[in-house]
């Protein structure tokens, strides 16, 4: 086994954090599109509990859709956060890195049960 | 072949939680400065707002009585001018984001940066204005 060089724990997650940040981004480029097209045209023809409901249980696409959108802004905003946290506010360490998993747990809980709500 | 990894791992410049990481006056002339910027506050607001909006949708679907009078609430200017600021901070978010991932991805050239920052601001204000119109 090749001799490893001295530990530098964070580069591979930091590696990580880079990709997931990125992926989703791309993901959410898409989502974005939709839900700004989704917004323009909802409040356009009347904007309601029932036109919503209405427009989600149409059509299996709809929930599909807001899942791939929760799950992708739930990997997101966290790791923005966290960037912000480390590079304006100067916090770094295991605390942020918890408060930031939790925060996208939190996302992706409350984002889940609005998808499910929608979908009946 | 690759190079050598570095036997050591490269230290954190100096300094680096102090003034000389700040960036002097001249970087915060540049538009690319204040397009991070927008980016940086837009995200903030953005995920901040999301619970909010979890919540309203999820208990508000479930009692869809309440969820139209929650409706005729925002059609106070207040709160018209808030969601529209949102839109814009959403557009806004967008139209950067996709601006780094070309420049990350694709390729940086110095003369098309300030160009795809006028692209983004004109994409995220044209989507606000037609926001706004519309609501």
């Amino acid at each position: 086994m090749p001799r490893r060089g001295p530990a530098v724990p964070s580069a591979r997650a930091a590696a990580w954090r880079f990709v997931l940040q990125r992926a989703s981004a791309a993901a959410l480029a898409l989502c974005v599109v939709v839900h700004l097209a989704t917004i323009i045209y909802a409040v356009r023809h009347g904007l309601s509990s029932a036109a919503i409901v209405a427009r989600v249980r149409g059509n299996a696409v709809w929930p599909a859709f807001y899942l791939l959108f929760v799950v992708a802004v739930a990997i997101h905003a966290p790791l923005g956060l966290r960037n912000v946290a480390d590079e304006w506010l100067g916090l770094r360490g295991r605390g942020v890195n918890v408060l930031a998993v939790a925060f996208g747990l939190l996302v992706l809980g409350m984002g889940l049960f609005a998808v499910r709500t929608l979908a009946g | 072949m690759l190079p050598k990894a570095p036997a050591a791992p490269l230290a954190e410049p100096r300094g680096v939680r102090g003034k000389s990481r700040r960036n002097d006056a001249r970087a915060r002339t540049h538009p690319a400065y204040w397009a991070f910027v927008v980016h940086r506050v837009s995200g903030v607001a953005l995920a901040l707002f999301l619970p909010l909006h979890f919540v309203t949708l999820s208990q508000a679907l479930a009692r869809p009585a309440s969820f139209d009078a929650f409706l005729a609430w925002t059609h106070q200017p207040a709160v018209r001018l808030a969601e529209s600021l949102l839109v814009l901070a959403l557009a806004a978010h967008f139209a950067g984001g996709v601006r780094l991932l070309l420049v990350e991805f694709v390729g940086w050239r110095a003369d098309w940066q300030k160009t795809a920052i006028a692209v983004a601001v004109a994409a995220a204000l044209a989507c606000t204005l037609l926001f706004a119109m519309s609501a």
